[in-house]
């Protein structure tokens, strides 16, 4: 038991140095959110409150959806495409002759991701201060919100890569679930100013509820059962597929 | 006491059956080979070994370990070199080791093993980065580091040049001089017969002999051959009719004699008799490459 902690650890650190190698990664999952919050909150008109949006600015509305973009960016495109890359060169059939099972490179990979993925929300929440976004107000909601956004997006991330025959169809792929998922989130344009329909579909997606429900936290409201439980929801159903169809060679 | 016992093992991907009633014996600490043409299942008998592919019929025994049942108490005691796997591109040397080494319940020292395969230089250099013979040390260093009583090495020098080859052989022996027991997968026959102290040929997913090298020789009947330029003149037919003899060949007053069994004691015989004197007699042995062809051949 000591000796598979042990085991965990060794390989979330060499997995933690193989992320920061990469540069493009690193800067796309690390900096990037903060990076277009700040572009963003340097335009004038993006910082001033407005009557439509119960008195929020823009920018506020955008520093939920940075967060989860860049949940999205690591469990729906950088997490399939590792896994398959280290599918087809063999990493992970050299890994299952060891003692240890291969899963095990699960309990390294998710923590990191989720590790990644909450040093991007908190450079965001250090900077949004300055841009006149505020702390969420509602930090419990927040958290909770936050960490089953973060199960969704990474259980779907590794559903993909569990069905993917290789790491070029894993990006292709990744990309197909990508594009709709940004649009649900409304990166392009906020759920605010959404019709009422896109918002009802997009409740139901992951990125739209985990957009939802941060907004809501970061609002002062604890997020709606509903938007928590589709969460929660994808996260239970492609964990378990993914867990069901996962190949290692 | 062996140390892998196969019997019976059958397996199949799909329709194709690629095991038939395969069974062989490992003894401990003995260099045992498994060689054969490619496709001939030599890949999957050991993976079988190894608990990676689970046999459709026929009893895998590996240290008294059921490979597939067992896994979990059997991976820690043996060490695995791969045909076909990479590590992380960016993943360096030492960091591969130290990583590898935890994944062992009582592995050995990594520094040691970095140093003992000549990798010290290489312990900054990404998977990526390594040249062929540096990757293949690197493998053969972590199916090491767990201290394993069998490693299993498969096509370990492939992709190398003969020097590199050479120096290979010269690692794996000290594999063995250590006291593990080490199955090779092959199919360079000098290879086998200068590290093998028993082999199985392995043909269309049956064993079709196993041995020592020299028994793998006597037992193919692939004998030798013996050259001469004879002073009189000598009828060729007369050669051919002696025992053993399999075929003679005449060239610029050269005459070249191949057989099997004692073919040469006949041809000195004869010689004798009528009285011919010889120059340039050379005998040569056929080895096992000409051993593996006779029990490889799909002709007869």
């Amino acid at each position: 038991m000591n000796h598979t902690v042990h085991a965990v650890r060794r390989l979330a650190v060499a997995e933690t140095r193989l992320f920061l190698r990469d540069p493009l990664t690193a800067f796309f999952g690390l900096l990037f959110p903060v990076v277009l919050l700040g572009v963003l909150g340097s335009i004038p008109s993006m910082r001033k409150a407005s009557p439509d949006m119960h008195g929020m600015s823009t920018i506020q509305l955008y520093a939920p959806i940075l967060a989860v973009f860049s949940l999205m960016l690591l469990g729906l495109n950088a997490l399939p495409s590792l896994l398959a890359a280290y599918r087809e060169r063999g990493v992970l059939r050299r890994m299952s002759a060891s003692p240890v099972r291969p899963a095990l490179l699960f309990g390294a990979l998710l923590p990191l991701y989720l590790g990644i993925a909450t040093v991007a929300l908190l450079l965001v929440m250090a900077v949004g201060p300055v841009l006149g976004v505020a702390l969420p107000r509602q930090p419990l909601g927040f958290v909770l919100a936050f960490l089953l956004a973060a199960a969704a997006m990474l259980s779907v991330g590794l559903l993909l890569a569990s069905v993917v025959p290789s790491a070029k169809a894993g990006n292709a792929v990744g990309a197909l679930a990508f594009f709709p998922m940004m649009f649900f989130s409304g990166i392009w344009l906020p759920r605010e100013f959404a019709p009422a329909v896109v918002n009802r579909i997009g409740d139901f997606t992951p990125s739209g509820a985990a957009v939802q429900a941060l907004q809501d936290s970061w609002a002062g409201h604890f997020p709606h059962a509903v938007g928590l439980l589709t969460l929660a929801a994808y996260a239970l159903l492609a964990g378990a597929a993914a867990a069901r169809l996962f190949r290692w060679e | 006491m062996a140390v892998i016992e196969v019997a019976g093992l059958r397996k199949a991907y799909g329709r194709r059956q690629v095991l038939e009633d395969v069974s062989f014996s490992v003894e401990r600490g003995e260099v045992f080979g498994l060689l054969g043409p490619n496709g001939a299942g030599k890949t999957t008998a050991v993976e079988c070994c190894e608990g990676l592919r689970r046999a459709d019929a026929g009893t895998v025994r590996v240290l008294g370990l059921d490979p597939v049942r067992d896994a979990h108490r059997l991976r820690p005691r043996i060490g695995v070199q791969l045909q076909q796997a990479q590590l992380q591109g960016g993943l360096r040397v030492a960091e591969a080791l130290e990583l590898y080494a935890a994944l062992y319940p009582s592995p050995r020292d990594w520094r040691e093993l970095l140093d003992e395969w000549g990798l010290a230089d290489q312990r900054r250099t990404p998977f990526d980065k390594l040249s062929g013979g540096q990757r293949q040390r690197l493998f053969i260093a972590l199916a090491l580091i767990g201290n394993p009583e069998v490693a299993f090495l498969d096509e370990l020098t492939t992709a190398l040049d003969p020097q590199g080859r050479r120096d290979t052989w010269e690692l794996v022996r000290r594999i063995r001089d250590n006291g593990v027991t080490v199955v090779l997968v092959s199919h360079f026959m000098d290879e086998v017969e200068a590290l093998c102290d028993r082999a199985a040929v392995l043909d269309g997913g049956r064993i079709v002999a196993t041995g020592t090298p020299a028994e793998l020789v006597a037992r193919s009947g692939a004998g030798g051959t013996l050259g001469f330029r004879p002073t009189a003149p000598l009828d060729p037919a007369r050669l051919a009719a002696l025992p053993g003899v399999t075929s003679v060949r005449e060239r610029d007053g050269r005459i070249e004699v191949s057989g099997v069994g004692d073919f040469a004691d006949q041809v000195t015989g004869l010689l004798a008799r009528e009285g011919i004197v010889v120059t340039g007699l050379r005998i040569r042995e056929h080895g096992l490459d000409e051993a593996y062809l006779a029990l490889t051949r799909h002709d007869s």
